[in-house]
């Protein structure tokens, strides 16, 4: 499993690297950006989800 | 307020400075969703208000439809002559594409989380410096002794400007978002001791550089130019006006739900670890900001008949109480882990303050529960609530508890 960000449609809310900074980053602006190659195992899973949950903008997808 | 009309009907006839709205708008957007998802109103020459969290989304993301010339419902549009378009008067807040991305890129970095959570032992000093001046009271007024400060406190350092000018500042926020109903002219001579102030303080930075917002702006540069002053002017102009009743508003709202449930603030003090969650449903639940955008042409648009000019009144609190987009909606859950709220707005307009919101409203209720771990509303009767589009309490005496 993976996790992505659409870039297109983040606009820097923030919310998912504060929620999962294991999983997340942030630019320069702010914007989200996934560490790694946002592999996902079941211990981090669970935290991605939460995130993706949280997310005003949609932006998250996590593929299976 | 002026003498105008009292509201009889929402649905048709809404006004966000009626006295009902002011003291309790939740009860009135819950009719609302039920019987009318989107209300209109004949005053300020005309206006629309979608109430349900799709409503408000499908409008703050469609920039197509509807602009940002002007954010705040008045009476009277802005013209052509007035705004430089598509600048607007406070970039990016009031610019549209394709102008606004230029701003929204030149300001953001400024406001990214790294050189904003620099900002955190300078906030919550400043956090305890004001709790040192009432510590002793029996009654502390929670927001004009506490909240109204710390927001103009923080935004005048990292905007470089004098300490001595914080009640300027807050006459000037006055002076922008609460004489929302006076006619557009007056507004424009309104505006004139601000543009005065910013003029002076820009001509002190230009000649004077140093480490601040304002000389950043000043000095970034955008197709190997600098931005001309009365861009810089107007971003000043929004950094200052959004970035204070906002956060000022958050903060009090959320020492005013922790005064009046002594069992979330008993939860709080016992388990600091919440505090991120907490802060989140404060802003859902008592999300002070609402937009405003401008119908660009005619056009039918959620069943409704908007006029070019009509204004849509971009309601986050309504959406953030929606049931249709939140369990248990109208419950505040101070550890709810899913809240996908709008506080902020939603899209390119997205609130670019926001770390810094959130910082500030984290430090300022740390500091105030440490200092004061019990506490309750000293006379609930008493308790202001600001009118227009940003909502939280303005009077809130606060009793000490031993």
């Amino acid at each position: 499993m993976k996790v992505v960000i659409d870039r297109e449609l983040c606009q820097g809310h923030g919310r998912c690297f504060s929620i999962a900074p294991s999983i997340f980053d942030f630019d320069e602006l702010g914007n989200g950006v996934v560490i790694g190659d946002g592999s996902l195992d079941e211990n981090t899973v669970e935290m991605a989800r939460l995130a993706q949950a949280n997310c005003p903008e949609h932006a998250i997808f996590i593929e299976e | 307020m002026t003498d105008k009309p009292r509201v009889q009907d929402f649905a048709t006839d809404w006004d966000h400075t009626d006295e009902q709205w002011v003291a309790d708008p939740y009860p009135i957007w819950e009719e609302l969703r039920q019987r009318c998802p989107v209300a209109h109103t004949e005053r300020y020459e005309g206006g629309w208000f979608p109430v349900t969290h799709e409503g408000v989304c499908a409008v703050a993301r469609d920039t197509v439809n509807f602009s940002s010339r002007s954010v705040v419902v008045g009476n009277g549009r802005p013209t052509e002559e007035d705004l430089p378009a598509p600048i607007g008067l406070a970039p990016p807040i009031t610019s549209d594409p394709p102008f606004h991305q230029i701003a929204r890129r030149l300001i953001l970095p400024a406001f990214a989380p790294g050189p904003i959570n620099a900002l955190e032992p300078m906030i919550r000093s400043l956090c305890v410096e004001l709790l040192d001046q009432v510590d002793g009271q029996q009654i502390v007024n929670g927001g004009t002794q506490y909240a109204q400060y710390i927001s103009p406190g923080v935004i005048r350092q990292m905007l470089g400007f004098p300490p001595e000018d914080i009640e300027k500042f807050l006459e000037i926020v006055h002076i922008v978002l609460e004489g929302v109903d006076h006619p557009y002219e007056d507004r424009v001579i309104e505006f004139l001791p601000i543009e005065e102030y910013f003029t002076k303080q820009i001509e002190d930075h230009l000649a004077n550089p140093r480490d601040d917002l304002t000389s950043y702006l000043l000095g970034v540069e955008f197709e190997g130019a600098t931005l001309p002053p009365e861009v810089v002017a107007g971003m000043m102009i929004l950094v200052l006006v959004a970035g204070i009743d906002t956060t000022w508003s958050a903060i009090g709202s959320s020492l005013w739900h922790l005064a009046s449930h002594p069992s979330d603030l008993e939860r709080l003090v016992n388990e600091p670890e919440i505090m991120g969650l907490a802060v989140e449903e404060f802003l859902r639940f008592y999300a002070p900001v609402t937009m405003a955008r401008l119908v660009k042409e005619d056009m039918d648009y959620l069943g409704c008949p908007m006029k070019q000019d009509d204004w849509v009144l971009l309601g986050f609190p309504a959406a953030n109480r929606d049931p249709a987009a939140f369990k248990d909606a109208d419950q505040f859950i101070i550890d709810r882990a899913e809240n996908r709220h709008v506080a902020f707005g939603l899209g390119i307009h997205r609130c670019a303050g926001s770390n810094l919101a959130r910082l500030e409203l984290r430090v300022a209720i740390e500091e105030f529960i440490k200092r004061f771990p019990r506490f309750e509303l000293a006379d609930p009767q008493a308790v202001t609530w600001a009118a227009g589009q940003v909502r939280g309490p303005r009077n809130l005496p606060i009793k000490i508890l031993p």
